[in-house]
């Protein structure tokens, strides 16, 4: 595999609506399958809640930074308690009293308007840590994930953090949170093409076109792996007939790769045939895309 | 009334096939609610009749009048979503709706819009009634629309003089989950034999500590790999957690997910009986 430049796909995004299907597997061996000496990968967990791609490539982890959103703090000498912080924060994260302020950091968006909008310029705004960045490297593969502290519930911010770590000339891989809403917009946006990754049966058919539903909607071209796709039905398999979105791997159940999953080991690592089907899966999306340009 | 969230960190470890066989088991004594509202999936098990359908507005979008807009520029060094394009035109999906334009914009040109988030419902299931939503496509405030649906379901719950709450959780550990568990009475999590399945353990079982909600755990599929389900019946004795179940893997789980009906509905054998031994470990612990 030779150089990234003037490739049509340098930035893939793995998604899926339904939990479980197989998003890391194909992330993790994808990333296995392509790297070499000329062709850099960059491996992003961006599953900040329960990321797992760390357990498959055990990189070295040289680098940990804390991610943090901006909170407001009030200088209570210069408050004139008039409420109007309260009045212009949408997400109820301060209340005023006669005499107090209460912040409550937990539903901060972090928008910035309290601090910008005061009258008597009596709030400023600190980081409140939500997370940490971790980054480091499994062999060639250049890796970060985040890690969402346990009890805080917006991703978000930390998933932009994780983007940033994207360096350029690299393929970078995305390993993205499953379902549709927020963590995952943030996550697939801005990728070059999406793989969706589901297995066939009546809850992956109903995630599945959740999940396609939101790529057309931001606009992101994407393909469909079927994982264990020999185990269920043929709706999914009908489902992409009708709406041409292509079918681009197939993986059947093997209880060998179950099995080596549940170890924490990377069937390309293994298994012969896997590296040349996931070089190939790449091979597959570009032609994919210089046939739609 | 008694509550309880089915929960798992890691996605399609089982929650839903579980929750389906609860609710089929408890046999109109509970009123369920899918808590997994950006990819809900209980309504294709309990094959319910809509009986209501409710639009949900939480937040709002910013719209730029094009008319007043001076171009000064001033609201897109604030956003902090890079929400407003270059020619003054709000990205829906991006903008959070914090209303810091609308507040700053010197010649109140910005308007905040209602934003229709998604939809709930309220089904009749041969089971009992279903309380589920559809978080609209690329949306934001799951965890304010899992609140609206736990607080419906508890109100029919309660008006019909059922007593119990049963919620099927979303994978993760972020707002819905939040939403999901924060002040039920136990959390059921279901995890699987493999390193991903204990990782997000760990971390799902720190949130309901964090939230004080009293946690057992069962291994799906724990005949998948002995030494990692060995593992997890380790931890959950140094953590003292209480090992509810093991349910072994079986066909029944895919074959009757494709013939829509509870795994216990299709199955009379062993792993009938495991699935009520673990719905009584729960009851037994509410």
């Amino acid at each position: 595999m030779n150089s990234l430049r003037n490739r049509p796909v340098r930035n893939l995004v793995i998604a899926s609506g339904k939990g479980g299907t197989g998003k890391t597997t194909v992330a993790v061996n994808l990333a296995l399958a392509l790297v070499s000496k000329d062709f850099q990968v960059q491996l992003l967990d961006c599953d900040v809640e329960e990321p797992n791609a760390h357990l498959f490539l055990k990189p070295k982890i040289e680098q940990t930074k804390t991610v943090g959103i901006p909170v407001p703090e009030i200088d209570l000498s210069k408050c004139s308690f008039c409420g109007y912080c309260a009045e212009v924060c949408s997400f109820k994260a301060l209340a005023v009293f006669s005499e107090q302020v209460m912040v409550l950091p937990e539903l901060c968006h972090g928008c910035g308007s309290c601090a910008y909008l005061c009258p008597e310029k009596a709030i400023t705004e600190k980081e409140r840590p939500i997370g940490v960045i971790e980054s480091g490297k499994s062999g060639r593969i250049l890796f970060s994930h985040g890690k969402l502290n346990p009890g805080e519930a917006m991703s978000p911010p930390l998933i932009n953090a994780v983007k940033k770590e994207a360096l350029p000339d690299r393929l970078i891989i995305i390993d993205a949170p499953p379902g549709t809403s927020c963590p995952v917009v943030t996550s697939v946006g801005g990728a070059d093409y999406c793989l969706l990754v589901t297995e066939p049966t009546p809850f992956g058919l109903n995630d599945l076109d959740l999940a396609f539903q939101m790529i057309k909607k931001i606009g992101i071209p994407a393909g469909v792996v079927i994982n264990r796709c020999d185990l269920g039905d043929s709706g999914v398999e009908q489902y992409c007939r009708k709406n041409s979105l292509p079918i681009v791997m197939k993986i059947p159940f093997s209880r060998k790769v179950a099995e080596l999953y549940a170890r924490g080991e990377a069937a390309a690592d293994f298994l012969p045939g896997w590296r040349e089907n996931f070089s190939e899966l790449y091979r597959k999306i570009e032609a994919e895309q210089q046939g739609a340009k | 009334m008694k509550k309880v969230t089915i929960i798992s960190g890691k996605g399609g470890t089982g929650k839903t096939t579980l929750t389906g066989s609860f609710a089929a088991l408890a046999d109109k004594s509970a009123v369920m609610v899918d808590g997994d509202v950006d990819a809900a999936n209980l309504s294709l098990i309990l094959q319910g009749e809509k009986l209501e359908e409710h639009q949900f507005i939480a937040s709002s979008t910013a719209v730029i009048n094009p008319q007043s807009c001076t171009s000064c520029n001033l609201c897109r060094e604030l956003c902090r979503f890079n929400a407003i394009s270059e020619d003054y035109v709000v990205d829906p999906v991006a903008c959070e709706g914090c209303s810091f334009c609308h507040f700053a914009c010197p010649s109140e040109a910005i308007i905040m819009e209602e934003r229709v988030s998604g939809h709930w419902f309220v089904s009749a299931t041969p089971y009992g009634t279903l309380v589920h939503a559809r978080l609209g496509i690329a949306e934001e405030n799951s965890g304010k629309l899992v609140t609206a649906i736990r607080n419906k379901g508890e109100e029919l719950a309660e008006s019909t003089g059922v007593r119990m709450l049963i919620i099927d959780g979303p994978p993760g550990i972020g707002c819905p989950v939040i939403a999901s568990l924060s002040g039920v009475d136990a959390a059921l999590i279901v995890t699987e034999p493999t390193v991903s399945g204990i990782h997000d353990l760990q971390r799902v079982v720190a949130v309901c500590r964090h939230f004080e909600v009293p946690a057992l755990v069962c291994i799906n599929r724990c005949d998948l790999d002995l030494q990692q389900t060995e593992r997890i019946e380790g931890y959950c004795k140094d953590e003292n957690l209480q090992l509810a179940g093991k349910i072994p893997f079986h066909r029944a789980f895919i074959d009757s997910m494709v013939k829509g009906i509870p795994v216990v509905e299709y199955d009379q054998g062993d792993l009938t009986r495991k699935i009520r031994e673990l719905w009584e470990a729960l009851l037994a612990l509410v």
